[in-house]
């Protein structure tokens, strides 16, 4: 089960909507946050905090790209390719960053390190390519400063 | 024009709440909680303010609707999804001028007599949640959120909700299933939200960019606000342009501005001196035009009859390098994603044709291949339960009817000139 201080946090959630099943995206959030990903057990917790059906949070978190069904990297590399910046170039910064961690998209890198994720846009169509790793922005990427970049995720 | 949405946004501290009441901020707030709601109502109508998330509706009509429903609470949804490709025009607000949103949300709620507001924001912002939330938590300080806001016995709620990666969440009756903690799929309409929404309760969705358009009607008045830009859907617009020109940004331009003004005058032409082929103008769910087809006015009314549509304003340009099987393929694969699997045509329609598309590209296309695309876009169109299908059949329907020769070439070579 979560720890007291989870459970008051998704309380306190449930105070800003006038339904429990409500609070469920930031819960499941909140879970994804305490275990990694969205794991068995995870969700059970979330179920059992907001006092819903299992089949109900396994079948909303199953729906949404952003909650993960299998554990992730230490870091996950989200480059966008969609139209903006894939005529600037994106593939081929998939092709790089696949080739110089030992990753393929969707998957993670043996070492554990990262995660690669092909993005739909993610709002930085003016200065593609960009990506997001984890959650910090990067835009106007090259070759060269991708690498650099991701360098200094360890 | 002078620049209102994005005013101060070049202040590296303009989302903070001191810089923007410097600027004269929350004073239209101010203003509006002094009036009468019906009042403030009129002036939006005589503004013609039109909504700015996609569909161009009339936002005085809606808010009527909304206010005739007797049933109380009424909820106000801020529609911070932006996830059209291509577009990337609230982001700025959001990031920029967080404060101008929440002041345009306390005056919408104010006029509509809802005391709770939503901020659905998309998941892949995450700074854009922070600020948000650092803004929300100073307005609550200074009293312009709360209860009894200013003195003026108003009370307004406001909160950040946070979406998880889908794109058809951004449309309204989606969004509202995902903020209950369901799957986002689109509900039947009638009823509509603005009578059955969020909860069972009267629901008005509306984008970033049409609430901050608030304070603006507040400051200058609806006729004043009507004068700017076309005539039948006046007032400031925000443009996102992006790909091949000098200068890809977010341009705040009257209404209507053409599209050749848009690439040519305001983002410096085409990057490396390389020709224009084609423009995608609202964002990837918008028909193609062709490089003669952007003499066009950038408005609800006059896009559809340039053949394509407003859209979210946002202007994808490609210059001869770009592909446009390839870009037709890569924006099928986009919508097979996002479509939410609950209607047929939509789930079956574009899973065919990305894969149709995919093998054009790929050199196996196949005599016959477009005249198949074109049927299976026709069977998705109008058949679907929401606007998705309709969009993605309708990029295939324009890139064919602009660009066949190229999809006829792909078949006939077995191959993509393109990828070298
Ligand atoms: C598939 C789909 C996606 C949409 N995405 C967005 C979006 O990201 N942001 C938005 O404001 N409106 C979006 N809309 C439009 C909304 O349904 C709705 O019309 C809009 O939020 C109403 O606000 P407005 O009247 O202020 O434009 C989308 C519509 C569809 C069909
Ligand atoms: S298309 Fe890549 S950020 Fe928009």
């Amino acid at each position: 089960m979560f720890n007291e201080t989870v459970i008051s946090e998704i309380n306190e959630i449930r105070g800003k909507y006038p339904d429990r099943r409500s609070a469920l995206l930031p819960s499941l959030y909140i879970a994804q946050r305490e275990f990694g990903w969205l794991s068995h057990e995870a969700m059970t917790c979330v179920a059992k905090t907001l006092n819903l059906p299992e089949a109900d949070v396994r079948g909303t978190a199953s729906f949404y790209s952003m909650f993960k069904n299998a554990p992730v990297g230490r870091h996950v590399i989200q480059i966008c390719t969609n139209v903006s910046c894939m005529i600037l170039g994106a593939e081929k910064l998939v092709d790089i960053v696949g080739a110089k961690y030992g990753v393929t998209s969707g998957g993670t890198s043996e070492d554990g390190r990262f995660s690669l994720v092909i993005m739909e846009c993610i709002g930085a169509c003016g200065t593609a390519p960009a990506m997001l790793v984890d959650t910090d922005f990067y835009e106007n990427l090259t070759e060269t400063n991708i690498l650099e970049i991701l360098d200094k995720y360890k | 024009m002078e620049n209102f949405l994005l005013r101060n946004i070049d202040n590296p501290k303009s989302a903070d709440i001191s810089e923007y009441e410097k600027a004269g901020g929350y004073k239209n707030m101010e203003k509006a909680l002094s009036m009468d709601a019906d009042n403030i109502l009129g002036e939006v109508k005589t503004a013609g303010l039109r909504g700015r998330g996609g569909a161009g509706f009339p936002t005085g009509m809606k808010w009527t609707f909304a206010k005739a429903d007797p049933k109380f609470p009424k909820y106000l949804m801020c529609n911070a999804d932006e996830g059209e490709p291509g577009t990337f025009k609230d982001r700025p607000i959001l990031e920029k001028n967080p404060h101008l949103l929440i002041e345009g949300m306390v005056i919408s709620g104010y006029v509509l007599g809802a005391e709770y507001g939503h901020i659905y924001l998309r998941g892949e912002y995450p700074e854009a949640k922070d600020i948000l939330n650092a803004a929300i938590k100073q307005a609550y300080d200074k009293k312009y959120l709360g209860d009894n806001i200013m003195g003026k016995g108003f009370k307004f709620e406001l909160s950040v909700h946070q979406g998880a990666g889908a794109y058809i969440c951004g449309e309204e009756t989606a969004l509202i299933e995902s903020i209950e903690g369901k799957k986002g799929q689109p509900r039947n309409k009638p009823p509509f939200p603005v009578n059955v929404g969020a909860w069972g309760m009267p629901t008005i969705v509306n984008n970033v960019e049409t609430l901050s358009n608030l304070p603006y009607i507040m400051e200058i008045g609806g006729e004043a606000y009507a004068k700017i830009g076309s005539a039948e859907c006046p007032g400031p617009k925000l443009f996102s342009v992006s790909g091949f020109v000098q200068n890809p940004g977010v341009y705040e331009l009257p209404m209507g501005t053409t599209l050749r003004d848009i690439i040519f005058k305001h983002a410096g032409g085409m990057r490396d001196g390389k020709k224009l082929k084609a423009v995608i103008p609202g964002g990837i769910s918008t028909p193609v035009l062709p490089e003669t087809g952007i003499d066009c006015a950038m408005d609800f009314v006059a896009m559809p009859k340039a053949g394509s549509m407003l859209g979210s304003g946002a202007v994808i340009v490609m210059d001869e390098s770009v592909c446009m099987v390839k870009v037709t393929y890569r924006a099928l694969k986009f919508f097979e994603h996002e479509s939410c699997g609950k209607c047929v045509p939509c789930r079956e329609g574009t899973d065919w044709l990305r894969k149709i598309l995919g093998r054009i590209e790929g050199g196996d296309g196949r005599q016959g291949d477009v005249e198949l695309l074109s049927d299976v876009a026709a069977m998705i169109a109008g058949k679907t339960f929401c606007p998705l299908g309709d969009g993605a059949a309708g990029v295939v329907a324009g890139m064919i009817k602009y660009f066949k020769s190229e999809f006829d070439e792909h078949i006939n070579d077995g191959k993509c000139k393109f990828s070298a």
